[in-house]
């Protein structure tokens, strides 16, 4: 218990250090020290939880409760009083309206509710508290430089990185507590957290499009955090004993009882996991500097949206407002890959691909078969790897090119050669076999064929696959290519951000080795537990699997055949060799290649096929929410 | 069920050595069939050999050292595609390692930073997308009819494939266009000297790279017409039949047609044969109470 009460308090006290902390250097130490803590001890909690599956904790709900009630509601006055400062209406009527519901949920519905076992861990905490543990804080280490740099290239900003490391570190203790808690209005508190913390962060450069991207993230978080107070009081008045406010209890106390919350709270994760039509916050967000990207979309903030669907996804499972919202997953999934493939913007890229895989997670969890839920516990394990170190290499390529455009990176393998390799392997992480995500798709095909309208994701998934396929190779494509007499610009990155991507380059390939030792030890004991049954992985396709994982990384190898041997010479151009990248025309002009890839902006531009996708999503909302309305009647 | 290890591992060593003739000696009969439909008289059948051993004396000579590289994962990871088919494997797994070798030949085309190349290598990557959810449907298709995604259960199966899947068969006949470089869809490059950018996405490999691709075109064209095959595997013969008959319509497809841009093959992978696909595996989901599979 010791373990989980320090992975929440430790980074809040450290969070506070940093606050205070002006100078670099204790900062740095500060950082890295408490990065090496929280990993050391995610890692033990994992060696000390792993084999005994739900573990209970009897915490007493107060004094914390008040405190927390506290907390939120100071928070709800200093978000009333920026909402009346920038006159964001809606941001301040969705404030009003949550305070109001906590306060009558607080003063009247609470009293008299004893709740026992407010912490509890089982094999999901442990995968969630290690994905944070040690990618959560080897951001923030990888921060420390960037931030530096940012500064460095941005003096406009106003230097508040005290304020930066600080929100950073609740961020993570937020998120602790949010995988940790038994307790739904626990949970809520750690929830709204990471919502302000998120809002902050976007908000850090100041700039006006900073400061409504910041605020369209809020209002649209907060939509979520009314309809997790609705759920709480929903909860409340159907059982005063309030019993049914525990996370366990409520799971199992079977469909009639917890649908209503499941899917007020699944709605609530939508917002968080920025599924269609809430898509745009999470592109939106990509304005603040590369490590906040990078912690939003790997470890922490989405990850909570998709951690809270999974765990109903047993109440979900074969009702029609579960597939309801699987659907919503399933077509932000197709639209986002599709929406990928016409963007030039690096950032924008990897936004849209988070947003097609967790709606891809979110439509296993909706659908919610054993099999499917061991799929997407594996799918935020991986996408959380891949995804937070290419976020990094982007930044890193960022400061050194200046730019974040696609195109501006061809030839990158000549220039930055160390971090192009990193971005290849963690692009090959998100869409080549036998790597992670490639491994959850087949899953993900052999487990919805064998579940209700299981075709339509079928369908779904191999044509959004496909276009994940198109725009991953055309930028792997763009950065291998050979330009000519490339100047290496990737000495000045520092050591520790050096070590933070050497390790999680080495994580995307360990993860896709040991998936199968992750898959027993932790996500099949959790499907077991819940299901009765779980998803046993046949031994000869995981033998098959790390034998081409294996040819794999010993094909770079070949190239040591061919050192010295083949001669060189430019590429074809039109028949009459030139010196490099040159057309030679007539009366001796040349004329020097420019080559672009392929965007499709008509078939899949951005505003038209968000168009789809938020109408859709909102239909399919509408129709999940009349359903539970007829339902709570 | 599965056989035994040392028959799928003999499986897979004979499809590693005896692909390569088996595919050269395909390419060199559709040569001859093509010029006799162009009223030549055509190489003899086994001149793909000739060539692919005279580029394998040439000098190696590349833009970028790396090539060597991409070529031949190309050529390893189609050969372990095709191996893992021929050895009874998921046919999941097959299709991604069929994907991860393709994508080596993109990357290839990429390297050399070539217009010829790039252009090659985006239309490479277009075709992929093309075909890749159509092959995806058709293992799905056979995974409803025949409840396993093991090529080797598939192909041992007695139930008639084909009955159930002709709307599978004919998209999958569409993306066979596709995956044989054949008119109206050979956009990255043709293999015959119809219209040309110049050579597409294999513009700038020369000498043992070229015999290389060559030769993993070989071990696709296997694989390929080996999915064929199980459609009709419930009776060897057919089987064989259908294979010669499909290549046979593949080659006068080719010859009638010319090339259409990029936009009209997606439509008409991804619509027609999309649709052809769905509906097909939508009538199977409907009647599967009816029919007792």
């Amino acid at each position: 218990m010791n373990e989980l009460l320090f992975l929440i308090a430790f980074p809040l006290l450290i969070a506070v250090l940093l606050l205070l902390v002006p100078r670099d250097s204790i900062r740095d130490v500060l950082v890295t020290g408490s990065a090496a803590v929280l990993g050391i001890v995610s890692l033990y909690v994992l060696y000390g939880y792993f084999n005994r599956n739900t573990v209970m904790f009897d915490i007493p709900t107060e004094p914390w409760g008040n405190v927390m009630t506290i907390i939120e509601l100071l928070l709800a006055v200093y978000i009333l009083y920026l909402g009346v400062k920038h006159r964001k209406s809606f941001t301040i009527a969705l404030i009003v309206l949550q305070a109001g519901l906590l306060l009558w949920y607080e003063f009247f519905l609470k009293p008299g509710m004893h709740p026992e076992n407010n912490l509890f861990i089982d094999q999901f905490s442990i995968i969630m508290a290690l994905i944070i543990g040690i990618i959560g804080s080897l951001i923030c280490v990888f921060a420390l430089g960037y931030m530096k740099t940012f500064h460095h290239h941005h003096p406009e900003v106003r230097d508040r990185r005290n304020l930066f490391f600080f929100i950073l570190f609740v961020f993570l203790s937020a998120m602790f507590g949010l995988v940790f808690a038994n307790n739904l209005a626990w949970i809520l508190f750690f929830w709204e957290i990471t919502t302000i913390c998120s809002f902050i962060l976007i908000g850090y450069s100041e700039t006006e499009e900073a400061t409504n991207n910041a605020f369209l993230a809020l209002s649209m978080n907060l939509l979520g955090g009314v309809a997790f107070v609705g759920a709480l009081i929903f909860l409340a008045i159907t059982d005063p004993s309030g019993k049914s406010l525990m996370l366990d209890y409520l799971l199992s106390s079977g469909q009639a009882i917890a649908l209503v919350p499941a899917v007020l709270i699944s709605f609530a994760g939508i917002t968080k996991s920025a599924l269609m039509p809430f898509s745009s916050w999470l592109v939106g967000a990509m304005v603040a500097p590369t490590p906040v990207s990078a912690l939003l979309h790997s470890s922490t903030m989405v990850k909570a949206g998709v951690y809270i669907i999974v765990r109903f996804a047993p109440v979900l499972s074969g009702t029609i407002e579960g597939l309801i919202i699987a659907l919503v997953g399933g077509v932000t999934f197709l639209l986002a890959s599709f929406i990928a493939i016409s963007q030039t913007n690096a950032k924008k890229v990897l936004a849209y691909s988070t947003i097609a895989n967790l709606g891809l997670i979110v439509a296993c969890a909706g659908v919610g078969t054993f099999n499917l839920v061991w799929v997407a516990i594996l799918l935020i394990v991986f996408h959380a790897v891949a995804k937070s170190l290419l976020f990094l290499c982007v930044g890193t390529v960022e400061h050194r090119i200046g730019s974040r455009n696609i195109e501006d990176m061809s030839g990158l393998i000549g220039r930055m050669p160390k971090i192009a390799v990193m971005m290849f392997v963690g692009m090959a992480g998100m869409f080549l076999a036998p790597f992670g995500m490639v491994i959850s798709k087949w899953a993900a095909i052999e487990a919805f064929i064998q579940s209700p309208f299981g075709l339509i994701f079928i369908a779904i998934l191999a044509f959004g696959g496909s276009a994940t396929v198109f725009y991953w190779s055309k930028w792997m494509g763009k950065i291998i290519s050979v330009t000519r007499q490339p100047e290496v610009v990737e000495n000045s990155v520092t050591k520790e951000k050096w070590a933070v991507l050497y390790i999680l380059t080495a994580l995307v390939i360990i993860c896709a080795l040991i998936f199968p030792l992750i898959s027993a030890v932790l996500i099949e004991p959790f499907v077991m537990n819940i299901y009765g049954q779980t998803t046993l992985l046949p031994l000869a396709n995981l033998t098959i699997m790390i034998l081409m994982m294996g040819l794999l990384l010993f094909m770079p190898f070949t190239m040591l055949l061919y050192r010295t041997a083949p001669k060189h010479t430019g590429p074809y151009m039109a028949g009459r060799p030139t010196d490099g990248h040159a057309f030679a025309g007539s009366i001796g002009i040349s004329r020097e290649v420019v080559l672009s890839n392929y965007y499709m902006d008509r078939y899949f531009g951005e505003d038209k096929i968000f168009m789809i996708g938020a109408a859709t999503g909102w239909g399919l909302l509408l129709f999940a929410g009349t359903l539970l309305v007829g339902v709570i009647l | 069920m599965i056989p035994d290890l040392t028959v799928r591992v003999g499986a897979a060593l004979l499809y590693i050595i005896l692909a390569p003739l088996v595919g050269g000696l395909v390419v060199g009969i559709d040569r001859k069939v093509t010029a006799r439909m162009q009223g030549r008289v055509g190489p003899p059948v086994l001149q793909p050999f000739y060539d692919v051993l005279k580029l394998f004396e040439k000098e190696n000579l590349v833009v970028a050292t790396a090539q060597n590289y991409y070529v031949l994962s190309y050529l390893v990871f189609m050969a372990v595609a095709g191996a893992l088919f021929f050895s009874g494997g998921d046919m999941l797994l097959v299709i991604f390692a069929f994907t991860l070798s393709h994508i080596f030949l993109v990357l290839g085309a990429y390297n050399s930073f070539s217009p010829y190349s790039h252009i090659g290598a985006e239309r490479e990557l277009i075709q992929i997308i093309a075909y890749e959810p159509m092959i995806i449907l058709t293992a799905v298709g056979m995974y409803m009819v025949t409840k396993t995604f093991y090529v080797g259960e598939i192909a041992t199966s007695t139930i008639p494939i084909i009955m159930y899947l002709p709307g599978i068969f004919i998209g999958y006949l569409i993306v066979l266009t596709i995956k044989l470089r054949k008119s109206p869809f050979d956009l990255s490059t043709s293999h015959h000297a119809h219209q040309e950018i110049v050579k597409g996405v294999t513009t700038d490999f020369t000498g043992p790279n070229l015999a290389i691709i060559e030769i993993s075109h070989w071990y696709e064209y296997v694989f390929l017409l080996g999915v064929v095959y199980l459609f009709f595997a419930f009776n060897p013969f057919i089987a064989i039949a259908a294979i010669i008959v499909a290549y046979f319509v593949e080659i006068l497809i080719d010859n009638t047609t010319s090339r259409v841009k990029w936009q009209l093959t997606l439509r008409t992978a991804w619509i027609i044969a999309g649709t052809l696909c769905l509906v097909n595996l939508g009538v199977l989901y409907y009647l599967q109470g009816v029919l007792t599979l």
